[in-house]
C-alpha cells in the first residue's frame, strides 16, 4: 500500500465525527510540535520578552505601591497588577503573532501548509497554542517574580494549573485575533499599525492595572466586551490568597473559550484568501 | 487514465482574467511543463490545480477529483513546491520534513525509514540537523522536493524550482527531479521560464500566453513545427509569447525573486 492509498482510506475513516475530532487533534497537535520545536532552537527569545513585564513589576508596580487612592479589594498594589502584568503580556506576546505569520505567508511556508490536507481550523488552533508556550514562559516568570517581592502567590497546584491553562486559553484567543488581522490585512506594514493601534486600548480598556470601577462609565462598559477583562479576572482569583473573580471563575473561562472557538471559526474560513 | 485534466479553467482577478479558458491533460508519469513569461498565468494555473484558488469558471481533476467539491481528496494525493522558498529557515531539515511526515499521516514505522531515504536521495543526509537557514539555495530547493514527495503523491507540482539558484545548484536539483521520477514514477508538473530547463527535463510543454494554451507538444516536435534549421526552445517561445521576454520582468518581479533568495540566509 502507498501512502497515497493509506491515507485515502484515513479520508474515509475521517467522515465518523469521533475519528474526525481525533484527527482534527493530531494534526493541531502536529503544528503545535512545530513552534515547540522553533522555541527550542531560540529559547533566548523566551527570556527577552520577559524583560517588558519586569519592568512594569518592578518599575510602574513600585512606584504606583505609593499611591493609596486605588481601591484594590485589600490587596497591595503590587499583588492586584500582577496577575494583569501576567495578563498584558500575554496579550503582547500574542498579539503580534500575525506578523509572523505574514512573514511565513511572504516566505511561502503558508502555501504549502494549505495545499495539504491538514483541516485549516488545525493550522489555526495549532499556531495559537504556539503562542501559549510563551504565555506560559511568561506566566512562569511573572510568578517566580511576584514569589520574590513577597506576594503571598497561591501555590495550590490545581490553582496553578489552572493559571497555566488560563494564559493557554487567553493566547489562543489574542493569536487568533492577531492571525485574523494578519490575513485582513495582509501586508505588514498595515498589520503593524493595526496591531499598535489594538493592543493599547484593549489594555487601557480592561481591569489589569486598576479596577474596573475606577473607569468612567463609557469605558466601563466598553471593558465589558474585553476579553482581556475576563482573563485578568480569572487569574487575579486563581494567583492571590483569598481572592475572588467578579464574575465567577466558570464565566470567565467559558467566554474566553467560546470567544476562542468563533476566532479559530473565523481565521480558518478567512485563511485560504491570505494568500491570494 | 489522464492523472490531470481540465476543461476551460479560467481564473479572473477582478477585470483581469489571468488563465483563460485551458484545456490540459496529463498523463501518468509524464514530466509536463508549462511555459510561459511572468504574467502568463503559470503560477495561477498551478494554484487552482493545487486547491489553493478556486476557479472563476471551467472544472480540473486531479487523479480522478474535483479540484473544488473534492479539495481535500486532492491535497492528499499531490505535492507542492511553491515558487517562494518554503522550507522554515528556523528548523533543522530534518525537523522540516519531520512535520510534514506527520502532516500527512506517514506511519510511525515507515517515518523515519522514509525521512532518512529522502534525506539521501536529495543529498542531505550530512545537513539533516543543521537550521535550514545554514543551507545553500540548491540544497532548500532539494529539501522542499523532499518535503513535498514524502507521501508519495500522485502529481508533483514545481513552481519555478530553478529560479534563482546558480548553474551548479540547478543541474542538482534536475538531476534530482528526474531520479524522483525514476524511482517512484510520479507525474510532475512544473513551470519554468528557462527554456533549456523545458528542454532537458519535459516530455511534453505548453507555452501560455495572456493565459492561453499558446502551443502544446514536445518540445522537438514544436521546434520541428517552425520549420525552420537550427531551431532552439527559445526560438519556439518567442515564436509563440510573442517576444514576451523582452517585455517581462518587472521591477516588482525581479525584486521578489531576489528578494526570496536573501531572506532565507
Amino acid at each position: 500500500m502507498t501512502y497515497a492509498e493509506f491515507a485515502e482510506t484515513q479520508d474515509k475513516s475521517a467522515l465518523r465525527p469521533l475519528a474526525r475530532a481525533i484527527y482534527f487533534w493530531r494534526k493541531t497537535f502536529n503544528i503545535f510540535e512545530m513552534e515547540l520545536r522553533k522555541i527550542r532552537h531560540d529559547p533566548f527569545n523566551l527570556l527577552t520578552r520577559a524583560i517588558q513585564p519586569l519592568l512594569w513589576m518592578l518599575i510602574f508596580g513600585q512606584v504606583l505601591a505609593g499611591a493609596r487612592g486605588i481601591p484594590t479589594g485589600g490587596f497591595s498594589y503590587i499583588e492586584f497588577m500582577a496577575p494583569g502584568i501576567l495578563a498584558q503580556s500575554v496579550l503582547f506576546v500574542s498579539i503580534f503573532y500575525g506578523l509572523a505569520l505574514i512573514w511565513e505567508r511572504d516566505l511561502g511556508i503558508i502555501h504549502k501548509f494549505l495545499a495539504s490536507p491538514a483541516p485549516r481550523t488545525a493550522l489555526v488552533l495549532g499556531k495559537g497554542l504556539g503562542a501559549g508556550i510563551r504565555g506560559c514562559s511568561q506566566a512562569t516568570i511573572v510568578l517566580l517574580t511576584m514569589w520574590l517581592m513577597g506576594v503571598n502567590v497561591d501555590w495550590n497546584i490545581l490553582k496553578l494549573l489552572a493559571v497555566f491553562a488560563t494564559v493557554l486559553l487567553g493566547s489562543v484567543v489574542f493569536a487568533t485575533l492577531s492571525l485574523i488581522i494578519a490575513i485582513w490585512m495582509k501586508e505588514r506594514e498595515r498589520f503593524m499599525g493595526v496591531g499598535q493601534v489594538l493592543t493599547m486600548p484593549l489594555f487601557f480598556a480592561s481591569n489589569a492595572i486598576y479596577p474596573i470601577s475606577m473607569m468612567p462609565d463609557w469605558l466601563q462598559r466598553i471593558s465589558m466586551f474585553n476579553p482581556l477583562t475576563y482573563m485578568v479576572d480569572a487569574l487575579r482569583a486563581l494567583i492571590l490568597v483569598g481572592a475572588e473573580s467578579s464574575y465567577g471563575l466558570g464565566f470567565d473561562l467559558g467566554l474566553l473559550a467560546v470567544v476562542g472557538v468563533i476566532l479559530i471559526a473565523i481565521a480558518a474560513k478567512i485563511y485560504p484568501s491570505f494568500i491570494t | 487514465m489522464n492523472i490531470i485534466e481540465t476543461q476551460g479553467l479560467t481564473r479572473d482577478f477582478g477585470k483581469f482574467t489571468a488563465v483563460d479558458g485551458v484545456d490540459l491533460t496529463l498523463a501518468e508519469g509524464e514530466i509536463f511543463g508549462l511555459l510561459g513569461p511572468n504574467g502568463a498565468g503559470k503560477t495561477t494555473m498551478l494554484r487552482m490545480l493545487t486547491t489553493l484558488l478556486p476557479p472563476s469558471r471551467g472544472e480540473a481533476h486531479v487523479a480522478g477529483y474535483d479540484v473544488v467539491r473534492q479539495a481535500n481528496q486532492v491535497r492528499r494525493v499531490i505535492g507542492y513546491v511553491p515558487q517562494l522558498l518554503s522550507a522554515d529557515g528556523t528548523l533543522s531539515g530534518y525537523e522540516n520534513l519531520l512535520i510534514f511526515a506527520k502532516l500527512y499521516d506517514l506511519p510511525r514505522a515507515q517515518r523515519e525509514q522514509r525521512i532518512h531515504h529522502l534525506l539521501s536521495i536529495m543529498g542531505l543526509e550530512d545537513a539533516a540537523a543543521k537550521l535550514v537557514k545554514t543551507y545553500s539555495g540548491g540544497m532548500i530547493r532539494r529539501l522542499e522536493i523532499a518535503q513535498s514527495v514524502l507521501h508519495a503523491p500522485r502529481v508533483l507540482f514545481l513552481d519555478e524550482p530553478t529560479v534563482g539558484l546558480d548553474p551548479i545548484a540547478r543541474a542538482s536539483v534536475w538531476e534530482h527531479i528526474q531520479r524522483l521520477r525514476e524511482e517512484f514514477s510520479t507525474t510532475i508538473l512544473l513551470t519554468t521560464h528557462y527554456m533549456d530547463e523545458a528542454d532537458e527535463l519535459c516530455q511534453r510543454i505548453a507555452i501560455l500566453h495572456h493565459g492561453q494554451v499558446a502551443a502544446i507538444g514536445a518540445p522537438a516536435e514544436l521546434k520541428a513545427g517552425l520549420n525552420r534549421n537550427g531551431v532552439s526552445l527559445d526560438d519556439v517561445f518567442s515564436h509563440y509569447a510573442g517576444g514576451a521576454i523582452e517585455a517581462s520582468g518587472s521591477y516588482i518581479n525581479v525584486s521578489r525573486t531576489r528578494d526570496d533568495v536573501r531572506r532565507i540566509r
